[in-house]
């Protein structure tokens, strides 16, 4: 049996315990004229629990641990001449016959043909004392616990116990895997900050990662200095920030508090349709209507310019980044009560008095989170930079020169073939550690005025 | 037996407001006054005139329509979508509801202090200083501060709040809120004072702390409270306007509403035996 039909089959069991433990429940508790602690469905849940858990654990358990037993039983019954190989070898070897136990092409070689056939018989024991394991102990599990069911049992603390666990074990694989990335993601840097200096990264100027593969080649300096990266990033984020926030914080303060609820029907979806359109549309957007509208401008003006430019990838991504501020400033805008808007009112204020003075404050920490998750869009986006603002790493404030970004570097760095330990691919894991400390800055920043507003005003 | 009450109920006809509704020097007169929120009618040609330098209660059973009767004096109705209103409500002898009169302007003249305390926002000394900065009524920080501590003087919290000014509002009791925002309505130095139950969200030692409050600002401003307690009511005003379903059923002073009600449904509803 394969592990999906070993699953379904384990599903199929565990109905199968929580309709006889809601049953034995009622059935115990008729008998001996007893009121049940808790509802039936919880003794229910208990005994599904019971007949799942330990054989799901199992199976888990089994199907990690299999291939590895089995790998090392097949190695240990191989010619000694083989096992002599490396390591490598020996996993390239096993690998093969694997794939030759799958197929059905005829085996010239003895010893291979000998070692696919153990494979075989290996699979197929290991399967059959999986499954009957496996059902051994849902049994059992089922079993046992129905054998505790008592009307005074109390079921329903134990399944809020369970569910308490489980909720306990979502939260914490979140948790774990976001350390995870940032352990690996640190880790990597590490390595790549032994071969380049932690201060030449950040604050050299000069960023060419190509390496020279062999030793004649020419042109292959390495240089990695990233603050051309890092001022292309906040450049082009600064200009779509300035784009987003006024539009976006405009067209929110319409919606709450001038449009009719008609229109706002209508707007909000509409507004909110642009932040679903995927980027390499804006990207072929901004490359193709707005960067040539640019450089024409520019022309009019005398001023001779690239058809590839900071504004322009800014401004479109501005225009994407506007829902992110509208929408969320929208919601938070309408959740200021009323009553703040009738005091206002009642003190003579005008609507445009009222909503600067009183509803602007009042919805200040929930405007910072919209704009901060907008900035960190904004950061991470790449593929509009990629076709509007191209790839050279220039060091410069002006947003009418092609400037790149970090996101657009690394996704450079790691396209194609590449080996996982050469500078260049691990100089995408500093970029990236980089780009989280920038982010992670910023959250601080705006958790720290959001917190500033509330003690100041809830 | 509840039906043959209710019965009896709208057996009795509500045809003239009886009572005084009309005086001499009033403040506020309201002539033929009808609210429709869409195409429900809220309030039925209501005739009441409020006098100056008086409290006058409007008692009732929810939904009888006082709250909305009182929203109409400065025109909070206003900001209510599918909310309209025909005939004369006249502040000193002014139409309000003419063309030329601008709504902000009349709220500055006549204040309101809501059944729920609702702070703004902001420090204590900025609620205060917030209505005086919109119309510019102090021309230096000095005079500004002068008059944030003698509104909140007047209100009676400034005893209680002098060593945290630049504390927020909110943070403090319901009724040190309530009295925070009397504070903040008359330090506009309104000539009225609208308020929709203020202390239907207070303690009874607020409360009594809130009536003083009306009774001393009675001698300055004119005062329109609406309650759902007739102790209140009798405690505090000079007259008293019964409301009930939309119409103005008996407007007096207060002492005959309560001990010699002209009005069937006002005994009814001052004994006890409806509402």
């Amino acid at each position: 049996m394969t592990f999906g039909v070993i699953l379904t089959a384990l599903m199929a069991l565990l109905l199968l315990g929580y309709y006889t433990g809601r049953k034995r429940s009622i059935s115990l508790s008729d008998k001996s004229n007893q009121r049940l602690h808790s509802l039936p469905q919880h003794y229910g849940y208990l005994i599904a629990f019971w007949s799942g858990a330990p054989a799901l654990l199992i199976l888990l358990f089994w199907s990690v641990l299999e291939s590895s037993v089995i790998n090392a039983a097949i190695v240990a019954q191989l010619p000694a001449q083989l096992q002599q190989l490396s390591a490598d070898e020996v996993e390239l070897f096993i690998n093969e016959i694997i794939n030759l136990s799958y197929s059905n092409v005829a085996i010239d070689d003895d010893v291979k043909r000998h070692a696919a056939l153990y494979y075989n018989e290996l699979i197929e024991f290991s399967n059959w004392v999986k499954s009957t394991a496996v059902f051994i102990l849902a049994f059992i599990g089922m079993f046992v616990a129905l054998a505790f069911v008592k009307p005074e049992m109390k079921a329903r603390n134990l399944v809020e116990r369970l569910i308490r666990w489980a909720m306990i074990g979502c939260t914490s694989i979140a948790v774990l895997t976001t350390i995870g990335i940032i352990f690996s993601v640190i880790f990597e840097s590490i390595i790549f900050f032994k071969t380049v200096n932690v201060f030449d990264f950040l604050f050299g100027t000069h960023w060419s990662p190509q390496e020279a593969i062999r030793e004649d080649q020419v042109g292959g300096s390495g240089s990695f200095g990233a603050l051309p990266l890092f001022v292309g990033t906040l450049l082009i984020s600064f200009i779509a920030l300035v784009i987003a926030v006024p539009l976006g914080l405009m067209s929110a303060i319409y919606l709450s508090e001038y449009s009719s609820p008609r229109f706002r029907l209508f707007a909000k979806p509409v507004l909110e349709i642009l932040a679903g359109i995927p980027t390499v549309v804006y990207g072929f957007f901004a490359a193709i209507t707005v960067a040539p509208f640019i450089r024409d401008l520019g022309e009019s003006l005398g001023l001779s310019l690239s058809s590839e430019s900071a504004l322009a990838a800014g401004i479109v991504m501005g225009v994407m980044i506007i829902p992110f501020v509208s929408s969320l400033s929208d919601d938070v805008i309408s959740a200021v009560p009323q009553s703040m808007r009738d005091g206002s009112y009642a003190m003579g204020a005008t609507k445009s008095e009222t909503i600067k003075q009183v509803i602007i404050p009042a919805a200040l920490p929930g405007i910072v989170s919209g704009v901060l998750l907008a900035a960190s869009r904004a950061i991470g986006e790449t593929m509009i930079v990629v076709m509007a603002a191209g790839l050279s790493a220039n060091l410069t404030f002006n947003p009418l020169e092609a400037v790149t970004t970090v996101t657009v570097q690394m996704v450079a760095l790691l396209t194609g073939d590449q080996e996982f330990d050469s500078t260049k691919t691990l100089a995408a894991f500093a970029l990236g550690l980089g780009l989280f400390l920038t982010t992670l800055v910023l959250n601080i920043i705006s958790l720290y005025v959001v917190r500033k507003y509330r003690e100041q005003y809830d | 037996m509840i039906n043959i009450e209710k019965r009896e109920e709208f057996d009795i006809e509500i045809d003239k407001t009886v009572g005084k509704p009309f005086i001499n020097d009033a403040k506020f007169s309201t002539r033929n006054v009808d609210v429709f929120y869409g195409e429900k009618q809220a309030i039925f040609d209501a005739n009441i005139d409020i006098g100056k330098n008086q409290i006058i209660a409007m008692i009732g059973s929810s939904g009888c329509g006082k709250s909305t009767f009182l929203r109409c004096l400065n025109r909070m109705n206003d900001t209510i979508q599918d909310c309209h209103i025909s005939g004369d409500i006249r502040l000193d002898d002014e139409d309000i509801y003419q063309k030329q009169q601008d709504p902000v302007l009349l709220r500055a003249r006549v204040g309101m202090v809501f059944q729920k305390p609702n702070p703004f926002p902001k420090s204590i000394y900025d609620n205060v200083a917030y209505g005086a900065k919109l119309h510019g009524l102090a021309s230096s920080k000095i005079e500004l501060d002068e008059l944030v501590e003698k509104s909140l003087i007047r209100a009676g919290l400034f005893k209680e709040v002098k060593d945290s000014l630049h504390k927020p509002g909110t943070s403090l009791s319901g009724g040190q809120q309530q009295r925070l925002c009397i504070a903040r309505t008359i330090a506009i130095d309104p000539e009225v004072i609208l308020m929709d139950e203020p202390t239907s969200a207070l303690d009874p030692i607020a409360t009594a702390v809130i009536e003083e409050l009306m009774i001393d600002l009675s001698k300055k401003y004119t005062i329109a409270i609406v309650t759902h307690s007739m102790q209140q009511a009798a405690r505090v005003s000079q007259r008293t306007a019964y409301f009930h379903l939309g119409y103005v059923v008996e407007v007096n002073d207060t002492n005959i509403v309560f001990t010699n009600p002209e009005h069937q449904l006002t005994e009814n509803y001052i004994t006890g035996r409806f509402g």
